[in-house]
């Protein structure tokens, strides 16, 4: 490791104002916190997709996958299911994990596979110059959009709690140091962890004021409570103007998939004794 | 001793594949090869399926278009093989189902007098079978206990009564070599796999690959296997690189639909060196087309799929040895090289059934990739003389391993930089070099018949079998490329030399060999092409090649 700061020497190419400059260091800072916990900084890995969240993976000098687009749920399950000693983290857009996969986002879920995926939801592409995505608003002028959408946003928070993720928050760029330990609480979490984090796109999208306006920390609700999580994820849909909550929404225990894999060292014998009593059942 | 051919056929649900798989192995037992063939449409239950038994003294890779035994449990099995019947053919049929002159027995009787479910009437059938082969009792008594899972009792009282009703009509000679297992071109790729070291497999199910996972998922606890099967074959090829890139080795498996999907992931492949081996089972196509016949209309597809240029390994085995063999040597290969590795099969060689022989102790040595030192210092792209970068995984002490789909510097971080961005792709062309010189030692062709001929038949995958059966007793040289990328242009040619009559044997309809050689200079003077979803019959094959060679 170069340093201890947990920033690689690449040039930083975000535009000036990004969310993603909190997210990376919400991200650095909650695995500084884990590794001084004890956590091994050599077993963090971190799989990125494609688009502006994910040159985290140049700019973190930690394990990485920079993966391609939609593509790093799939990456991170194996990764974990390979080596259930190593902590992975995904960082995906929004454009990756509830367009080009969600399909993967709800199979993730779906089998509690121990990996936290953090979403930088700006709710609209950047790197390709603003097009709308699955979370933008309703009538969202972008350039594919010019006369604005014609369809509804779904609500991410909802997609995770009907799919069986056992930990589903939300953090917003706006509030550095409670996403800081929101991710933390998800990358502690035995189980797949979700956080959906309300990410100003300075260039294309900035809802800066709506996020300062409308976003409060949860307080006093009880994430074990299935339907209330339920509940408080449908207070704001993505689209109209209503309080929109952060925080931790829902954590429950179960199993996890690697757990349930129990993927053994355990072989009867060599492989070429394995073969041979293979071919011998064969006779 | 000669050679004999059964056809057992019925409706799907009838049990016709493992009742064929009885039949070969009671042939096995007394002393012969086999090679079986199993034909059935998309579907679950009713249809037509059959499989065709041939028992030889040698090993063989295709049916004959005559039969010495019919076993119809329904009336389309006589129906729809007329033309395979000849005077010595001897039909032994259910007659509650079928008209016919031969050993007529009522099995649905016997199934209610003996409390056995409709499943068992193919047991019936066969324990006619095995009386009028002259084969003992005591040889279907064994091969039922070895191959039965369950209701052993039943299924030998049922084939007793059938047994029974049968007398001796044509007695089979027993051959003399001793008994050989019996394995599909799938199971032969799964244990060449395990041989060359496989740690996991994930597949999502396309015929005709799918029972390499049944294969795999079963012996998985064993073998101490991981076998995963996710939601769709983009997940497989990325669930695969995330294994491969944790130190695992892996495979997957699909077909030419499945493979579709697998493309963007093959090229990460090709972006971000992580080893991975894709068992590509071709079926007829274009799309859906025919899901459970066979074809060889992928060969452009594999050697060209993602975007992007990157070396990759294509082996095309044509039988169970060849497909343990270079299944084996795949995935060493594919790990040795940091490339991407695709066992190029089909529907034919995957599904169909084969003495085998076991390679094992055969297999050409392939060393480890080079391994990298861990610490601060390691980068996962060094550039070397050979372009192999040493290999370390996630988990490494003090190391940081950054894979990258991007174009990217040795370190793995993303670089648009015009000399890097040369020096990445010069050390991707030298990989492949790399991976040729690697080839040169290995047995990328095979070749057989008459090596002095001026006749020579190419062909490659499963029609090795055929070609070279067919070729052999019509005075031809046979070549056989194993390995299509990088193609052994040079040992091609050598093989070649001399030739003056060359004939391409292939399973499209395009020539899709024939387009490759014409790369390196060689141009065949005929070709002969079938595109039905039906492999070549010896007698098929014969005329074929009479026709452009007269």
């Amino acid at each position: 490791m170069s340093g201890k700061d947990f920033i690689t020497d690449a040039q930083n190419t975000w535009c000036p104002g990004c969310g993603n400059f909190v997210i990376q260091f919400a991200l650095r800072d909650a695995i500084r916190s884990a590794v001084e916990g004890g956590l091994d900084p050599d077993s963090i890995v971190l799989v990125t997709g494609i688009g502006c969240h994910a040159k985290m993976a140049d700019y973190l000098n930690i394990n990485s996958f920079y993966s391609i687009h939609g593509r790093t749920i799939p990456v991170a399950t194996a990764i974990k299911m390979a080596n259930p000693d190593l902590t992975v983290i995904c960082c995906a857009g929004d454009g990756d994990a509830y367009a080009e996969g969600l399909d993967h986002l709800v199979f993730a879920a779906k089998r509690n596979s121990d990996i936290t995926v953090i979403v930088h939801n700006n709710r609209v592409y950047g790197l390709t110059t603003g097009q709308y995505t699955p979370t933008s608003p309703s009538g969202f002028r972008g350039r594919s959009t010019p006369g604005g959408t014609k369809e509804e946003p779904f609500n991410p928070l909802e997609i995770m709690l009907a799919s069986g993720a056992t930990f589903v928050a939300r953090g917003c760029t706006r509030k550095k140091r409670e996403l800081e330990e929101v991710i933390g609480q998800g990358i502690r979490h035995r189980g797949f962890s979700f956080i959906d984090v309300l990410q100003v796109c300075a260039s294309y999208f900035n809802q800066t004021e709506v996020y300062d306006r409308s976003v409060y920390s949860l307080e006093g609700h009880d994430a074990g409570d299935f339907d209330a999580a339920c509940r408080k994820a449908r207070e704001w849909d993505y689209n109209s103007d209503s309080p929109i909550a952060t925080g931790t929404f829902y954590r429950v225990a179960r199993p996890t998939l690697e757990e349930r894999l129990g993927v053994s060292e355990k072989k009867e014998g060599t492989t070429h004794e394995i073969i041979e009593r293979i071919l011998e059942e064969r006779k | 001793m000669a050679e004999i051919s059964v056809l057992i056929g019925g409706r799907a649900g009838d049990g016709i594949n493992s009742a064929g798989l009885i039949i070969a192995h009671l042939l096995s037992r007394i002393g012969y090869r086999i090679y079986m063939y199993f034909d059935y449409p998309s579907l679950i239950k009713g249809g037509h399926n059959f499989t065709i038994v041939r028992a030889s003294p040698e090993m063989k890779g295709a049916c004959r278009n005559e039969v010495d035994f019919i076993l119809a449990l329904n009336q389309d099995t006589l129906d729809l093989h007329r033309d395979l019947v000849r005077d010595r053919t001897i039909v032994i049929c259910d007659s509650t189902r079928v008209t016919a002159a031969g050993i007529c027995i009522p099995i649905p009787d016997i199934l209610k007098e003996e409390g056995a479910p409709p499943v068992m009437g193919n047991s019936c059938i066969i324990g006619a079978f095995t009386r009028a082969a002259g084969i003992p009792w005591e040889v279907l008594e064994e091969v039922f206990s070895r191959h039965l899972r369950k209701g052993l009792e039943l299924n030998l009282k049922v084939a007793r009564r059938g047994y029974g009703m049968a007398g001796d009509h044509s007695v089979i000679p027993a051959g003399d070599s001793r008994s050989l297992p019996i394995l599909s071109g799938n199971e032969a790729i799964g244990l060449g796999l395990l041989h060359g070291g496989l740690d996991a497999y994930v597949a999502y199910p396309m015929t005709p690959t799918s029972n390499l996972l049944h294969f795999l998922a079963e012996i998985a606890d064993r073998a101490g296997l991981l076998v995963f099967h996710p939601e769709n074959e983009v997940a497989v090829i990325l669930m695969a690189l995330g294994l491969g890139y944790s130190g695992k080795k892996t495979a997957v498996g699909t077909s030419g639909g499945g493979f579709c999907l697998m493309t963007e992931g093959l090229s990460l492949a090709g972006a971000n060196e992580v080893p991975v081996v894709i068992v590509l089972g071709q079926r007829a196509g274009p799309s859906t087309g025919m899901p459970t016949y066979t074809a060889q209309s992928d060969l452009h597809f594999a050697l060209h799929a993602g975007q992007g240029e990157f070396p990759r390994l294509v082996v095309a085995p044509g039988d169970p040895r060849q497909a343990f063999t270079w299944s084996s040597l795949a995935l060493r290969l594919a790990w040795r090289y940091q490339v991407p590795a695709l066992i190029l099969c089909d529907k034919t060689l995957c599904e169909g059934y084969y003495s085998f022989s076991s390679p094992a102790a055969s297999v050409p040595h392939i060393d480890d990739a080079p391994a990298g030192t861990p610490g601060p210092s390691y980068r996962r792209y060094l550039l070397t003389d050979d372009g192999v970068s040493p290999l370390l995984f996630p988990g490494s002490p003090g190391t940081v391993v950054k894979v990258n789909s991007y174009t990217h510097d040795e370190a793995g971080i993303t670089t648009e930089r015009a000399d890097i961005a040369s020096l990445m792709t010069e050390k991707r062309v030298k990989k492949g070099k790399a991976l040729e010189n690697g080839l040169s030692a290995l047995p990328v062709i095979a070749q057989s018949g008459d090596m002095r001929s001026g006749k020579t038949l190419v062909c490659w995958g499963s029609t090795a079998g055929v070609c070279s059966e067919v070729g052999q007793e019509l005075g031809f040289r046979v070549i056989q490329p194993v390995v299509l990328s990088p193609f052994p242009a040079e040992k091609f040619i050598q093989a070649i030399r001399g030739t003056n009559k060359m004939v391409i044997v292939e399973e499209n309809a395009y020539g899709q060999l024939g387009m490759l050689l014409c790369r390196f200079g060689v141009r065949a003077d005929a070709s002969v092409r079938k595109y039905d979803g039906r492999p070549f019959t010896v007698e098929e094959l014969r005329a074929r090649l009479a026709e452009v060679v007269s």
